[in-house]
């Protein structure tokens, strides 16, 4: 099955684009070819990990090139794939996730009529997040990157009559781009300096190829493609915005995996972020402040998927801020990547349930975790996975989370204080702002709305929620004997371990306190006062919350910084181009047509003057000549 | 006695004639000779089909011999390597550019004669006037039509002509290239006067033509004479000796140069020679226009780069700075006066004057060199080709679009063209961008080939130029676009009368080899490539 590895890449995409142009008739059985498609993927997924699995570990990677795709001069790339641990877990990830999510969708999507072309795009979307992880090249990664950020941007809009979700859409691709621009110039870059963007050749190379200002260069230029596609600071704002897509959308891409990819990238890249002190504490700073940033954010938003999205952000900030810290973290940016991949698409799939159960009589799900309350009883399966779920990322001892986010707090420690002091913060933080969640949905009184009728979801929806509850609860065992960095030591190299001050059960203790800390204060400031219907007024609230409302002013700073001079300046070149160039261009023409009627005035349609023109023009003719060459 | 007068009898050799070479051009005139016994023994019913099929016959017969004469082609070596030999005495030469422009001839030719032998667009009759003699309006007209006449004999004419059009292009000495250029040209300027509607400006159209031809025949004559006095012979080979040895005289040559050259440039159309053809493309009947336009502009180019190119190579820097200037006056006064007009033959007439002035780039250029790059001749026929066919194209959609009063020509009444016939507007945009020299079509890899010819020449500033009108050109181009698909039909808009097979046969076709020369160059490009250079 290892050489069969591509078709777990071709399977979805053939399924996506045959839903895409399959008719009406496929509007029945669509949804099914698609869940089926994502199925089989995760089956020869599964198999080939077990194979990889049997193989001694210095032969965990299976390389295999398709086909030529480019070959121009000294400029090669093959279609190649590279199916080693660290693609192997990602691939289990994505199909797996992948499929439940398909399957919830299933009945998410059950009365939207465009259920299939729904379909069509989230196999899309495999497929290229799948080209992503597969690849052995810069180039062919960029494939799947872009295949990913398409499909991403046809399902944040995937509702486009609502004119919130175009804009979204518009926003998240707008913003990639900008990160894309610098994944695009980092493989050019690669090009230029190590003559090759085959992922292999380049890390192996640049530490002993390239100056360091070149790997910095490269690695700061991959970290503004990684804050793009994972919504990193600068480039953040796009993803609170997509929340707009329909929510098994947010809990696959927008949770689970797409925005991972950023990290993804990184790890994938250690060889230059090795060779690149710079870039890696880039890397940190940018992982620290949107870790903290996130969960502020997260703390004041009443919009459940919302909450949920500032959440990912700064879930992913320490999975950054563990990936810049280099062989003493890699293993655990992957380790937690995988585990919030399990618990935030079960929590989301999770706020899914609710809102469709919250849906008004207009069969629009209600967001707005003020009109929630008391649903614990109301929907005791979705309270039930969603509470594992939230067990989980706080870090409560036992569940996945704790395991994955000690580690790196463990490892932040290690690196400087400081550091290891903010991610411990962010886990506070993170306790505060899930307790609230979880109180203002589940426990809290009731505060529905009129004509809301709170039911639990069907078998369709609650199944893919308990699976992932249990991987959520049990992902943990991942790190068990040390096997996660065992596993991944052929890519990322081995796990580099800084003695602590303290012994590590210290720290365990520790961040179980902060988290116990984060917990009572949500519970006390949430279950003492009663929750109102309607948020207060921005002027009533504190300063910290109307920043944390408004997204830390991330929009205004991009609005004064880029689209304000932006406006302005097009306003000036449409300005020249209306009066100058265009002004040029008229001016010219009327010239020429002036030109045109006086040089046909000898066009009298007399023979006579005709034939005086042809004997004028002879005699010119031969007379030029005779001067000219006799003269 | 007889003994006696048989031994009085001067020693005459018989030529040797190649006959197998010259097939395509014997056949074509062979065909045209037996046309003209049909026209006087056919019954008079069905000889307007009898011809039609004789003649397309006879074309396509012609063209598959010269497929095969050009397979059987030797190889010269020289300087740059050429393909063929002299025949007939050297009279001729059948070398690789000659049997291409053959070929081009005589797909011109077949294109032509399906818009001659259309009969639907006119209530069953033909393009041509039932009764040349009848005055125009007269009572002998009107009779003729009751009667439904038709005047068969333009296909032998069309035959004619194209025999004249082959031999003028492979034409070896200066007194068979006069031949040609004559035998060419007399037909042509009956077929012009022979529309069935509009019949006085064809007839004043034929006229003109006659009168100003025959007028440039005489430069050209003249030239040939003057090359006569400076080397001696007419061959081409032997005043090319005469240039390059210096034999002094130079006056004489340069003469003989410029006054051939006015009688080249008037039947190419280049300014300030160009005058007729506005005149004359408007006039004749269309189907004969876009022969012509096609044809000539073929025959007369490869004629006169082969008497510039084998005959006066070596006093090429006499000729250039010439060609220089008529080639930029040609491209910029066509680009600019086809700008004012407002009828779509005459503008098309326009539109051929300012292609005469970039294929003179080209031609300009003389890039002889053997390599790699595109040599002028090789450019010169890929230009050719697609300009013929596209031409060919557009005029077929002239055809087409009628009133009660015949073809439509005003532009105005052309409007919204693109709702009433899709295919037709589409197409004819198609010619125009292929016109306009639009990247994908045949017009695009043209203009390329000439213009890299002739910046590979050192003519680098008129390449520029010619970029340059290019521009204008493409404003009057894209305007019968716009015109056609954006602008509202004035009144009730322009009617498409229902063409039979034929004509839609040569639009269709002409648009595939417009696109497809567009897209898929590579083959015809490497064909003229392979041509190789004249022989002598």
């Amino acid at each position: 099955m290892l050489d069969l590895v591509w078709l777990v890449v071709v399977v979805p995409l053939v399924s996506g684009l045959g839903l895409l142009v399959w008719g009406k008739e496929g509007d029945r059985v669509g949804h099914l070819v698609g869940t089926v498609a994502s199925a089989a993927s995760f089956v020869i997924g599964l198999v080939a990990f077990v194979q990889l699995l049997g193989r001694p570990e210095d032969d965990r990677s299976v390389a295999d090139t398709l086909f030529t795709w480019i070959s121009a001069g000294p400029f090669h790339v093959d279609m190649a794939y590279r199916f080693d641990p660290l693609s192997a877990l990602f691939v289990l990830l994505i199909t797996g996730v992948g499929t439940l999510i398909h399957v919830y969708s299933i009945g998410y999507m059950a009365h939207d009529e465009r259920r299939r072309r729904f379909f069509a795009y989230l196999n899309l979307f495999v497929a290229a997040m799948l080209t992503l992880v597969l690849a052995d090249d810069y180039l062919v990664l960029f494939l799947g990157w872009e295949g990913v950020g398409l499909a991403s941007y046809l399902l944040i809009g995937f509702w486009q009559h609502k004119p919130s979700a175009a804009a979204a859409a518009k926003k998240a691709f707008v913003l990639n781009r900008v990160g894309d621009v610098g994944m695009a110039l980092a493989i050019m870059l690669m090009f230029a300096q190590l003559g090759t963007s085959s992922i292999q050749a380049v890390n192996a190379t640049v530490a002993g190829q390239a100056s360091e200002s070149v790997a910095t260069a490269l690695g700061l230029l991959l970290l503004l493609g990684a804050c793009g596609k994972s919504a990193q600071v600068p480039l953040q704002a796009w993803l609170l915005d997509a929340m707009e897509g329909p929510t098994p959308v947010s809990a696959l891409i927008h949770a689970a995996t797409m925005v991972t990819a950023g990290v993804y990238l990184v790890v994938r890249s250690n060889g230059i972020f090795d060779a690149a002190p710079v870039a890696q504490t880039a890397v940190v700073v940018v992982g620290l402040v949107t870790l903290l940033a996130g969960a502020w954010i997260g703390c004041t938003k009443d919009d459940i998927k919302k909450a949920l999205a500032g959440s990912t952000m700064s879930q992913i900030g320490y999975m950054m801020l563990a990936a810049g810290l280099g062989p003493a973290g890699y293993a655990f940016a992957i380790f937690h990547l995988v585990t919030h991949g399990f618990f935030k698409a079960n929590m989301f799939l999770g706020a899914g349930s609710v809102m469709h159960g919250m849906a008004g009589p207009d069969g629009e799900g209600d967001v707005d975790m003020r009109h929630y309350g008391a649903l614990r009883r109301a929907m005791p399966v979705t309270f039930a996975t969603f509470g594992l779920g939230y067990l989980a990322i706080i870090g409560f001892p036992g569940f996945s989370g704790f395991f994955s986010k000690d580690k790196i707090i463990e490892a932040a420690f290690g690196e400087s204080f400081w550091i290891g002091l903010a991610a411990l913060l962010g886990a506070g933080v993170t306790a505060f702002y899930m307790t609230r969640l979880m109180v203002m949905t589940f426990t809290s009184p009731r505060r529905w709305l009129d004509d809301v009728h709170p039911h639990e979801s069907p078998r369709v929806m609650t199944v893919p929620l308990v699976v992932l509850a249990a991987l959520s609860v049990l992902g943990g065992v991942l790190v068990l004997g040390g096997w996660i960095e065992h596993w991944l030591q052929p890519v990322v190299g081995p796990s580099v371990h800084h003695e602590l001050a303290v012994p590590a059960w210290v720290v365990s203790v520790v961040v179980t306190a902060v988290v116990a800390v984060g917990v009572a204060l949500a519970w006390v400031t949430y279950t003492r006062t009663p929750i109102a219907q309607t948020a207060p007024a921005d002027p009533d609230v504190s300063v910290l919350t109307r920043a944390g409302r408004n997204e830390l002013y991330g929009n205004a700073v991009n609005d004064t910084l880029v689209v304000r001079p932006t406006r302005h300046l097009t306003r000036v070149l449409v300005f020249l181009d209306a009066r100058l160039v265009d002004g040029l261009v008229r001016g010219l023409a009327d010239r020429l047509g002036d030109t045109s009627q006086f040089l046909r005035t000898p066009q009298t349609g007399y023979v006579r003057s005709y034939a005086l023109s042809i004997l004028v023009g002879s005699l010119v003719v031969v007379l030029a000549l005779l001067a000219v060459t006799l003269a | 006695m007889a003994t006696l007068l048989l031994a009085d009898r001067p020693d005459i050799a018989a030529p040797t004639i190649e006959w197998s070479l010259l097939s395509p051009l014997l056949v074509v005139a062979g065909v045209a000779m037996v046309a003209v016994l049909v026209e006087t023994f056919w019954p008079r019913r069905t000889r307007f089909t009898a011809q039609a099929v004789l003649a397309g016959l006879g074309l396509l017969a012609a063209l598959l011999d010269t497929a095969r004469v050009y397979v059987s082609l030797d190889r010269v070596d020289g300087d740059v390597v050429g393909r063929g030999t002299p025949v007939a005495e050297g009279a001729v030469t059948v070398d690789g550019p000659g049997v291409l422009t053959w070929g081009l001839l005589l797909v011109f030719a077949l294109l032509s004669l399906a818009l001659f032998a259309e009969r639907r667009l006119d209530g069953g009759l033909s393009a041509f006037t039932g009764r040349a003699v009848d005055p125009p309006g007269s009572a002998g007209e009107a009779e003729a039509t009751r009667l439904r006449l038709e005047h068969t004999e333009t296909f032998p004419l069309l035959l004619f002509a194209l025999a004249g059009m082959m031999l003028f292009a492979s034409a070896n000495d200066l007194v068979t290239m006069f031949v040609g250029l004559e035998v060419m040209s007399l037909p042509l300027y009956l077929l012009c006067g022979l529309a069935r509607r509009r019949r006085l400006i064809s007839q004043e159209a034929s006229l003109k033509y006659f009168l100003l031809g025959a007028f440039s025949s005489v430069f050209f004559l003249y030239g040939v004479a003057l090359a006569y006095g400076y080397a001696g012979s007419f061959r081409l080979a032997d005043i090319d000796t005469a240039v390059t040895s210096r034999t002094g005289g130079e006056h004489l040559l340069l003469a003989a140069i410029g006054l051939i050259s006015v009688g080249m440039l008037f039947k190419v159309g280049a300014v300030p020679f160009h005058q007729w053809t506005p005149d004359v493309y408007q006039g004749a009947p269309t189907p004969v226009t876009a022969f012509m336009a096609a044809g000539t502009k073929a025959a007369a180019f490869i004629a006169f780069t082969r008497v510039l190119f084998v005959a006066f190579g070596g006093a090429s820097w006499d000729w250039r700075p010439l060609l220089w200037v008529v080639a930029l006056l040609t491209m910029v006064v066509g680009s600019l006066v086809a700008i004012a007009q407002t009828d779509v033959k005459r503008m098309l007439a326009y539109s051929s004057v300012a292609h005469a002035g970039f294929l003179l780039v080209g031609l300009a250029g003389a890039y002889v060199a053997d390599s790699e790059r595109i040599t002028s001749v090789s450019g010169l026929l890929f230009y050719l080709g697609v300009y013929g066919v596209s031409s060919i194209g557009a005029f077929a959609v002239v055809t087409v679009v009628r009133d009660a009063g015949g073809e439509t020509t005003h532009l105005s009444r052309w409007a919204g063209l693109g709702k009433e016939s899709p295919f037709l507007a589409g197409s004819f945009a198609l010619f125009m961008l292929s016109f306009a020299g639009i990247p994908l079509t045949g017009g695009f890899i043209g203009k390329w080939s000439v213009f890299s010819a002739a910046w590979s020449g050192g003519y680098g500033a008129l390449v520029v130029a010619g970029v340059l009108t290019s521009a204008v050109a493409a404003y009057f181009y894209v305007r019968v676009i716009v015109l056609m698909f954006f602008t509202d039909p004035v009144g009730d808009g322009p009617t498409v009368a229902l063409p039979s097979v034929l004509t839609t046969v040569v639009i269709a076709a002409a648009a595939a080899g417009t696109l497809v020369l567009g897209i898929l160059p590579g083959p015809v490009l490497d064909l003229a490539q392979h041509a190789g250079t004249f022989v002598r």
